[in-house]
């Protein structure tokens, strides 16, 4: 980065492809898969969860994981200035995104704190044996209830990690792209694969595995009419690929020009599915021990996500021989997958101000980190954490990710028209050409799909106060939180970029218009020097998408 | 097991860790193009 001159800094970029897939692989892959999938996938009919997860992710997932990657590596931006360079009128999509990053950055860092506790939890069976349930809520969490209001009551158990963790992350965010976040990736990812193919072979060993097995592969075709249980699928594959709120658009403006990207996508979307099918393998198999164990289903062991990961397992931890070793491994695991997706997460947002305010990394990742640790903490390490957690996870899921992920395809599918400009962007640089198959996919079955997942999702959360939570506390944490990212998104859209944004100020961009023969921006201070290289009859469209 | 659960297992395997390996071959077979981007600009 320069300080000479009074350009912007020039933008950031992985070191290499592989740093970008593995990184893109360690956002992917994140508490979702360990302490989520498993869940979902329980709920959703077991076996028979596969197939909207595996239609999910074929007809969804991977075709809006290439749409976020062409956007971000076309328009070479985060995903405020990526959409707003695609239509002026489009960059209240990017802000959306932002906020929905925002939001999940606050609730998805205590979990991790959880995590680290239970790590150090699990090398001494603090909880004691037969009192996992009890510990996790009332000793562990001094779980309050939200009908008093919220608490204020610090926990410090909860808290100091928490701090601790939100430290950690903002060391790894200030560092940047190339020695922060690649290089956290390049350190966490291979050892997080290991510790959990070690924890995956070591719960099969355990007797009753084969039960648990069982329990998860075998299918409950009746979930299959739940639409419920497709939304769930899709949902999923939404939170768990991290597509659709901007951070594969900002991951991909920071690969190389030259970058094949459905190549890259795909090994992305299969690792991070990979990834989950081997995590449902590790937990079911443990669940099986500890089903056999209390002489009970496996259907009977597992009630909740939460439940799952810090209930369950503990258990389990408590029963198995050499138990420590599987509990440090998981919940170890937990910790790193949820690092490297909790950077990736925070990056849309660090991404988007460096952006809009041309400032240099440092400065704009304490201006982003540290108010949105302050909440976290704030909102988290109190009695009523884990009823805030509950609510915005489940509002943010369908009201925030969802919501933009439809209102996003319908834009630029069917208003601005951009799927072809996006298609031949892809297949100039990649090995694994796309054709009018993805542009419908993209077009036609994404908006479909999303769009009845919403409604449905309309309909179940408004018949029904969620979690049988207090109307007051849905206004504000479920349904005022989800109504606030739109307007506050059109409210940041509205602010003016200064001269010194990457808006308006980014020579490396049209310098690779002018290499890839694309129309000049419009609004770039190098615009005029760039349109040289255009026929005139080009550059009096420049810009006006 | 019983054989449902087997086949549902191996499906997902197939699919899922099949397209893994398929993806990272054909990955392999397109390797990076060497930098042909300009390097950075000499400041003033």
């Amino acid at each position: 980065m320069s300080t000479a001159t009074t350009h912007a800094p020039r933008r950031e970029a992985f070191g290499s492809r592989n740093v970008f897939i593995l990184s893109a692989i360690g956002s992917a892959v994140g508490l979702g898969n360990i302490w989520r999938f498993p869940y979902v996938a329980y709920e959703g009919g077991g076996g028979a969860f596969l197939i909207p997860y595996l239609c999910a992710l074929l007809t969804a997932g991977i075709p809006l994981l290439f749409f976020d990657y062409a956007i971000g590596h076309r328009f070479r931006g985060s995903a405020p200035l990526a959409f707003r360079r695609m239509h002026r009128g489009a960059e209240p999509l990017g802000w959306w995104q932002v906020l929905i990053c925002v939001v999940i950055a606050t609730y998805y860092a205590v979990i991790i704190a959880w995590a680290a506790m239970y790590t150090w939890f699990s090398a001494q069976l603090t909880w004691g044996k037969g009192n996992e349930e009890g510990f996790f809520f009332t000793d562990f969490l001094q779980k309050g209830d939200a009908a008093d209001g919220l608490s204020t009551q610090f926990v410090p158990l909860v808290g100091w990690p928490l701090i601790g963790v939100w430290l950690v992350v903002i060391i790894i965010m200030g560092l940047g792209v190339k020695r922060g976040i690649g290089r956290a990736n390049l350190v966490l990812m291979p050892l997080l694969t290991v510790m959990f193919a070690v924890l995956v072979v070591q719960s099969l060993f355990l007797p009753g595995a084969i039960d648990g097995l069982n329990a998860f592969f075998t299918p409950n075709w009746e979930a299959l009419a739940d639409p419920a249980v497709w939304a769930s699928a899709y949902g999923h594959i939404f939170f768990s690929l991290s597509v659709a709120f901007g951070i594969m658009v900002t991951y991909a403006s920071y690969l190389k020009r030259k970058t094949d990207l459905t190549g890259s996508g795909l090994v992305v979307a299969f690792a991070n599915s990979g990834f989950e099918i081997l995590a449902g393998i590790g937990v079911f198999a443990a669940l099986g021990f500890m089903a056999q164990a209390q002489g009970t289903d496996v259907s009977g062991v597992a009630a909740s996500g939460i439940g799952l990961a810090f209930v369950a397992f503990p258990t389990i931890v408590s029963q198995a021989a050499g138990g420590s070793i599987i509990g440090v491994l998981f919940f170890g695991a937990l910790v790193f997958a949820g690092v490297t997706s909790l950077i990736s997460v925070l990056e849309v947002v660090v991404a988007a101000l460096q952006d809009k305010l041309g400032w240099g990394r440092v400065r704009t990742t304490l201006i982003v980190s540290i108010p949105i640790a302050l909440i976290s903490i704030a909102l988290f390490s109190t009695t009523t954490a884990l009823v805030v957690l509950d609510t915005t996870d489940a509002f943010v899921n369908a009201f925030g990710i969802m919501a933009v992920a439809l209102v996003a395809v319908i834009v630029v599918a069917w208003m601005l028209r951009k799927l072809p400009v996006l298609r031949e962007h892809l297949n100039r640089r990649s090995s694994f050409g796309v054709g009018w198959f993805w542009m419908l996919l993209v077009g036609a079955l994404a908006p479909i799909v999303l769009g009845y997942l919403f409604i449905s999702e309309l309909i179940a959360k408004i018949s029904t106060p969620y979690g049988g939570y207090p109307d007051w506390f849905l206004a504000i944490f479920g349904w005022g939180m989800v109504i606030a990212l739109i307007v506050l998104a059109v409210l940041l859209a509205l602010l003016p970029w200064s001269r010194r944004s990457h808006a308006k100020d980014d020579p490396d961009y049209d310098e690779f218009l002018v290499e890839e023969h694309y129309e000049p921006d419009a609004e770039t201070g190098t615009v005029r020097t760039a349109r040289e290289y255009m026929t005139p009859e080009s550059a009096s469209n420049g810009g006006r998408a | 097991m019983t054989p449902t659960a087997v086949v549902m297992m191996i499906i997902a395997m197939v699919t899922v860790w099949g397209g893994l390996i398929a993806a990272v071959v054909n990955l392999a077979r397109h390797p990076e193009v060497a930098e042909s981007e300009p390097g950075p600009p000499v400041e003033l």
